[in-house]
């Protein structure tokens, strides 16, 4: 009835509407998207989203890569968490070849992974921050970041688009330095991020920015698909670690922060609060860290020998061709993985024919799924709540697009 | 097929019974091969289901089988309040690929449609913006259908023979 309303009003008084470009290419947007908003005033009347700008069909392009070479494509979804990609792709062929995988493989992924959730809620909330007028926090814990990417760097020698690990576990443990950085990394942050906290939290101009900007209820947000912290801020407490454990979540003690309003400061409280989680479940992997291999020993087929043996040991050998070849075989099924990702449940459903690729591969982005409830979000907002909207949501181009 | 799957699949027979084509639990997954007529009946009985309560998409996707001349669509919904998974496929004869639309039921479904229109072609009827949404609106081919190959076809080096199948 209200776009009735509209549309009348619009036919009537033409002129009065004025149409705004937001993007493709706005610095604003953090990303590469576009948003024609009808404008009446500073009040937004519609919205109309286009996106695919960096589209790279990877679902395509993984129908012509053996299952390795796919990990660097999903790196380049989630870009601010890599990681997360690329274990649970490892964690998705895995489950196809039914491979078991050892337990302190699995805690050293939860430590990375939740590392990279912790970079991921960092570079959303310091922008909710800055968006709203407040620079220092984001140049402040950009350096913790860069803690969190060297400690990246010692483990798979990428910072960005990691692509870590392999299928099977690592290609080689944790070293020295990884271990200071990261012992480091848990000394010095959480002050660092209480100081942000303090900053934000209780900031008037900061709460009267955000408290009621960009709400929405509980029923519309499942009902749109919402997942991660978008969905938890509304009230729902559904996160694919608890619902589904995967890589031994159940082992760790962490609780689900959720919000209640669904609002851009409920989405922040809520991104922030997962970090002190994310932390403590770091302490705990540490803490509880067995010892055994750093791979799994039972899928040859897929794990990629250590270099000395391919060089002195024929098995290895041989293996290595067959790998690098894509010669495998490989079971045929269907299978749906899903992780956490830091903007919610990342799945990948995989069927494979028995071929060296995959018969198909469907990436379930969050970020794509969720970003198409902004329109009605925004609609009567006006264009300053639109922007920290964009932002709290933590839309991430990559991931829209694929 | 443990308990869960039996109770699920049991629910979905005692309405649609004919409808469905079979039954299958691949990685302990629950699939129903569904007739795709009554598909939207189905997902809206879920929904309403006292029981079930599938209220949550998790999402949508076309798959193209070219040796069956046929598109097939998959839903998998979630249960939140039991953790039930569930994963419906559906199949359409390759070159008249027309099913109704979700929206009605679901709102997240409008750009996972708007997504299998765009790269398998598939039209939903009732979708209130049926347009492409990744690739460029003049593009005349659905690119994922597999007779659309990704590499060059004139490469010698990378045939299947070259590594011993």
């Amino acid at each position: 009835m209200a776009d009735d309303a509209i549309k009348t009003q619009h036919a009537v008084e033409e002129n009065r509407y004025s149409t705004l470009n937001l993007g493709p290419t706005h610095p604003a947007t953090h990303g590469i998207f576009q948003n024609v908003l009808t404008m009446d005033g500073k009040v937004i009347i519609r919205s109309e989203p286009t996106i695919g700008y960096i589209h790279r069909a990877f679902e395509k392009l993984s129908e012509r890569r053996p299952f390795y070479q796919i990990t660097p494509l999903t790196d380049r979804m989630n870009y601010c968490s890599a990681p997360i990609n690329n274990i649970g792709w490892h964690m998705t062929v895995e489950k196809l070849i039914g491979a078991e995988i050892p337990k302190r493989v699995q805690y050293l992924r939860v430590i990375i992974m939740e590392l990279a959730r912790i970079s991921d809620h960092l570079i959303c909330n310091t922008v909710i921050a800055v968006d709203t007028g407040a620079l220092t926090g984001f140049v402040y814990l950009f350096q913790f970041r860069e803690l969190i990417y060297e400690i990246y760097e010692q483990i798979c020698g990428a910072r960005l688009t990691t692509n870590i690990g392999r299928i099977g576990g690592f290609e080689r443990d944790f070293n020295d330095v990884a271990w200071a950085k990261l012992d480091k990394f848990l000394k010095e942050f959480p002050e660092a991020l209480k100081e942000f906290e303090n900053l934000v939290k209780r900031n008037r101009i900061f709460m009267d920015r955000t408290i009621g900007a960009g709400p929405i209820a509980a029923a519309r947000a499942l009902n749109y698909g919402f997942t991660g912290p978008n969905l938890r801020a509304t009230g729902v407490d559904y996160d694919v670690r608890v619902m589904n454990p995967y890589s031994s979540y159940e082992d760790f003690d962490f609780i689900i922060p959720v919000g209640l309003n669904g609002d851009t400061y409920d989405r922040f409280m809520v991104r922030q609060e997962e970090m002190w989680e994310s932390m403590k479940i770091i302490r705990q992997a540490i803490e509880k860290l067995p010892d055994g291999p750093f791979f799994s020993p039972n899928v040859p087929d897929f794990y990629l020998p250590p270099k000395e043996e391919v060089y002195n040991n024929m098995e290895a050998l041989i293996y290595h061709f067959k790998i690098v070849m894509g010669e495998t075989d490989v079971p045929k099924g269907e299978v749906y993985h899903c992780v956490e990702g830091g903007n919610g449940e990342l799945g990948f459903y995989l069927i494979s024919d028995g071929g060296r690729t995959p018969f198909r591969l469907h990436f379930r982005r969050p970020c794509f799924i969720y970003y198409q409830a902004y329109a009605e979000m925004i609609k009567g907002a006006n264009i300053s709540d639109a922007i920290l909207t964009m932002s709290s949501m933590n839309v991430i181009a990559g991931e829209l697009d694929a | 097929m443990d308990t869960t799957h039996e109770q699920i699949a049991g629910i979905i027979k005692e309405k649609f019974e004919s409808e469905v084509l079979s039954v299958e639990t691949p990685y302990d997954f629950l699939t129903i091969h569904f007739k795709k007529e009554k598909i939207i009946d189905l997902i809206r009985y879920l929904y309403d289901h006292p029981v079930a309560k599938f209220q949550f998409l998790t999402t949508l996707c076309g798959i193209h089988y070219p040796d069956q001349k046929q598109i097939a669509v998959m839903y998998q919904l979630h249960s939140l309040v039991n953790n039930w998974r569930i994963r419906i496929k559906i199949y359409l004869p390759e070159e008249n690929a027309v099913t109704p639309t979700l929206t009605n039921v679901f709102a997240a479904a409008n750009w996972m449609e708007r997504e299998t229109y765009d790269f398998f072609g598939i039209k939903f009827t009732g979708h209130p913006d049926l347009r492409r949404i990744l690739n460029v609106e003049d593009m005349i081919i659905f690119p994922m259908r597999k007779e659309y190959p990704l590499e060059d076809q004139t490469r010698e080096d990378k045939k299947d023979f070259m590594f011993g199948r």
